[in-house]
């Protein structure tokens, strides 16, 4: 099947507008009588119930952890973009749509992007107005920092802590609603199946994660707003929960699974210790404004690194692209981080890590510069390596950190179900192959404040509210379904538990189809994801039983999903012969190891069908026509 | 650097409060936690214990975690008789072993408050302090229709003052360490934030009588100037937004 993104045509800079336009309504006094359903709280969850709230919709919203305050988009760190050029460098939309199209390698849609340039700016405007303190000058204005990928200021950011300032304006606005009536709050409650009536998504079973009842919600749209599955390399940066199970379960019940391969690795992340670890911390990319990353050049150095002079280290990313330097795309620093420590010239335990060094900017600026700007984050380096990044230099490696892949939806962040949405990180939209920092944060609060509201309608609009109910038979027969797989993990009774389990795949996936991917190394992934797969339904041991709070079973539940889940992202990783973005095959590089991008044959966005879990899936593409930003090999020299 | 002590480790006697559920009897478990380093955090020698006592097909212990990088704040235990361990500004999750000893024994226990009833093992329920946000904790614009972001300047001192107030990540700490289990720090931090901003002021009044009101509801406690509830905050929250509690408090009742 060849799919279609149903993008607006016409004149760029006027498709949102038009689009806007054409759109139907859904009017205000029956907004009502449509029940919305909103799993996951993150930014674009949160955003996206607080704002169809406010319209006037009935909806409830879901998420596993204990608050909605309390998910993973709270965790970033770094900053927000618009196209505000208040700093008066020359940005513009056009210019953050360009940077964008060209950050994701060029694997992205340009409408969708087009739209995220353009209501950037809404956004910033909109988080002012609820209270969120970024950062500002002295004459009491909004203040902006650079970021990689880009070569103006357009990041505005709240000290270190900017996704948790913009998440706790959403869940300010989601508790707003909540106090008004208009949304209702399940917490501590996991969607573990998607309900589909006459080819339609009408519903979600969950279950409780404090009685451990199983039941259904149905409503008229469906919005998954739940995150991406780079805990599939078990380290990540993710919280413990993240998991691929929500949109996983949409993906068995027929909605296409889009781009899983494009994984980012963050480069600047703290190196892992030991073997016990349960996950990795990021240290902002900010970090690399002021910081310069080398390592010595000589092979196997082991001198203390104040001991190696100035001639004997290594600045290989500002060597390798002087025009971006240390602020080159978060993919690119990563692999050249990997290449320098398997060239043997990695730093720290096990030679896995690079220097990160602020000697330089210490004597520019003084230390108490640094400190504020990024005094929180040398605090949390020391908590966790017990070293004073003020004395010596930090030591990062990259870390799985964020997908671009997720499930596919067309211009209005609808699935190929009819009624299922899907927000933020976990759809594939905006970023291609490759997100540059501080577009996350954006594409979140864009999808749930400023697009869902219109698309949904649209849907909405066409269809009459109330048409299914609890006791309908998908729902019940949902409930089973689920009811039963939480009995068979309960009673198998083997003697492995779910963190060896997840340990093995995601060592697995992180050593096969990590930051370099081969064919060879791929087939051979294939090959053993489903052994792990049929030992785990075999010898897996889960305590306790279903009718109460059982972590062990959430997270079975959750590998269960991620032991089929990876057999997908590797065999997408397999057909796309081609290197881009977040996505390396070792097979397809330039002499100098850079990508080789293949836009005769691979400028689409793979999109797979579910067969069964044993079978094949099946792949629809989605050609990408590149009208504005013309094909290019991307190049930060 | 600790990289030679790679082979050192810990052996801990481990003292634990187990609860079935909400309003079951509990009571201390003694355990034992072995081959600990100084690299593990303070729940990843928790998960070691409970690899064991999965092998062993005991029940694991129940506990809240999530981002494990000190911002989400669902991590909440009280070691040794302090919230979140007493290391400053640092939550349980960033605690790392290296602050113990081979052969410490450590008491673990979950937060207690009349407001946060536990759950199970070192689990609470936190819905209350959702309860206080919701009772006006935000500012009542609409998504769409705000002014450009520069159109109203913000002193730097009063967006880094607003900023410093925002840090709270609601993790109730300082409701646990509180001997009267006030949640004065968690509701001042917010009133403060908002306060302090000009696009805040406008329903200033009404925010601090509805957040108060459902604090009490809630079965909070006031504040007595104990102090305990910023020495545990792991985001060194002030107790000045407290002070600054009171006075919008006493301002929105005789305005």
């Amino acid at each position: 099947m060849i799919l279609d993104g149903k993008c607006p045509t016409g004149p760029i800079e006027k498709t949102w507008d038009k689009h806007r336009f054409e759109m139907k309504l859904v009017n205000p006094a029956n907004k009502r009588k449509y029940k919305i359903l909103v799993v996951g709280t993150g930014l674009a969850g949160a955003s996206a119930a607080a704002s169809l709230g406010e319209l006037g919709y009935n909806v409830e919203a879901f998420c596993y952890q204990d608050s909605p305050r309390r998910a993973h988009s709270i965790a970033a760190q770094g900053g927000i973009n618009a196209a505000k050029n208040y700093p008066n460098d020359s940005d513009s939309i056009y210019r953050l749509f360009y940077d964008t199209v060209k950050g994701g390698d060029f694997r992205s849609r340009e409408a969708d992007v087009w739209r995220l340039a353009q209501v950037s700016n809404n956004i910033i405007d909109q988080c002012v107005a609820q209270g969120v303190p970024f950062a500002r000058d002295y004459a009491g204005y909004l203040d902006n920092r650079s970021f990689g990928g880009a070569q103006v200021s357009r990041t505005f950011f709240a000290r270190g802590q900017t996704g948790q300032q913009l998440l706790l304006g959403a869940y300010s606005a989601l508790s707003r609603q909540v106090k008004a009536g208009t949304v209702t709050m399940f917490p501590r409650t996991e969607m573990l199946d998607l309900v589909i009536v006459d080819g339609e998504a009408k519903g979600i079973t969950v279950r409780d994660l404090v009685t451990g009842e199983i039941r259904c919600h149905v409503g008229d749209a469906v919005l998954l707003c739940t995150g991406g599955y780079v805990n599939v390399f078990y380290l990540s940066t993710n919280a413990m929960g993240c998991s691929v199970t929500a949109i996983w379960k949409a993906y068995k019940k027929g909605a296409f699974f889009a781009n899983p391969c494009y994984t980012q690795i963050h480069p600047t992340c703290i190196p892992q210790a030991g073997d016990y670890q349960s996950k990795l911390t990021l240290m902002s990319e900010s970090l690399r404004n002021d910081g310069r990353i080398w390592v010595p050049k000589n092979k196997g150095d082991k001198r203390s690194p104040d001991a190696i002079p100035e001639e004997e280290r290594d600045y290989y990313l500002e060597r390798k692209y002087p025009s971006f330097g240390n602020l080159a795309p978060r993919d690119i620093a990563s692999r050249a981080a990997k290449e320098q420590c398997d060239d043997g010239r990695g730093v720290g335990p096990g030679g896995r890590g690079v220097y990160l060094d602020f000697r330089d900017s210490i004597a520019r600026l003084g230390e108490e510069t640094i400190r504020e700007r990024y005094g929180n984050l040398f605090e949390m380096y020391e908590r966790i390596t017990d070293e004073n990044g003020y004395k010596v230099p930090m030591r990062i490696y990259p870390a799985p950190h964020y997908v671009m892949g997720g499930l596919w939806v067309d211009y209005n962040l609808m699935s190929n179900v009819p009624g299922l949405f899907v927000l933020g990180e976990a759809n594939f939209s905006v970023h291609g192959a490759n997100r540059l920092g501080a577009s996350a944060l954006m594409q979140g609060l864009a999808d749930g404040y400023f697009i869902i509201p219109y698309t949904v309608a649209h849907y909405l609009a066409q269809s009459n509210p109330g048409k299914v109910t609890s006791d309908h038979a998908e729902c019940k027969k949902s409930i089973e379904e689920v009811k039963n797989s939480t009995k068979k993990l309960l009673s198998i009774n083997g003697r492995r538990t779910v963190t060896e389990f997840m340990r093995e795949l995601g060592t697995l996936m992180w050593d096969k189809v990590g930051m370099a991917r081969s064919k060879e190394g791929l087939t051979e992934t294939i090959m053993k994801i489903p052994e792990i797969r049929e030992e785990f339904w075999k010898n897996l041991r889960v305590t306790g039983n279903g009718a109460e709070i059982n972590q062990q079973l959430e997270n079975a539940g959750r590998t269960a999903d991620f032991l089929e889940f990876a057999e997908l992202l590797c065999r997408d990783a397999l057909h796309r012969n081609e290197s881009c973005g977040g996505h390396f095959r070792v097979e397809y590089q330039y002499e100098d190891g850079e990508a080789r991008r293949d836009d005769k044959n691979f400028c689409y966005s793979a999109a797979w069908e579910f067969r069964g879990v044993d079978s094949e899936p099946e792949l629809h593409k989605e050609q990408l026509e590149f009208k504005e930003v013309h094909l290019a090999v991307r190049s930060y020299k | 650097m600790s990289q030679h002590d790679e082979h050192k480790t810990m052996t801990l006697k481990l003292i634990v409060w187990r609860q079935s559920g909400p309003g079951e009897p509990g009571r201390f478990e003694t355990l034992t936690a072995r081959n600990i380093t100084d690299h593990h955090s303070f729940l990843e020698m928790l998960d070691v214990v409970n690899e064991d006592l999965i092998r062993e097909g005991k029940e694991p212990i129940v506990f809240d975690h999530d981002c494990r990088e000190g911002i989400c704040g669902v991590c909440s235990q009280v070691i040794n008789g302090l919230a979140h361990g007493g290391q400053e500004r640092t939550t349980v999750c960033q605690l790392h072993m290296r602050k113990f000893k081979d052969g410490d024994t450590i008491y673990i226990e979950p937060w207690r408050a009349r407001a946060f009833p536990i759950l199970k093992d070192l689990m609470v329920d936190r819905g209350a302090l959702d309860t206080i946000i919701q009772a006006g904790g935000y500012i009542s614009t609409h998504t769409g229709g705000a002014p450009d972001a520069n159109a109203i300047p913000v002193p730097k001192p009063d967006a880094e003052y607003s900023m410093d107030a925002a840090e709270c990540i609601g993790c109730g700490a300082c409701v646990a360490a509180c001997p009267n289990g006030a949640a004065m720090l968690f509701a001042g931090a917010k009133v403060s934030q908002m306060a302090a901003l000009p696009q805040g002021k406008v329903e200033a009044k009404e925010r601090v009588l509805a957040m108060i009101k459902t604090m009490q509801e809630c079965g909070f406690g006031n504040c007595t100037n104990h102090y305990e509830c910023q020495a545990a905050c792991p985001k060194d929250i002030h107790v000045k937004f407290i002070a600054r509690l009171n006075r919008e408090y006493l301002k929105a009742l005789i305005g």
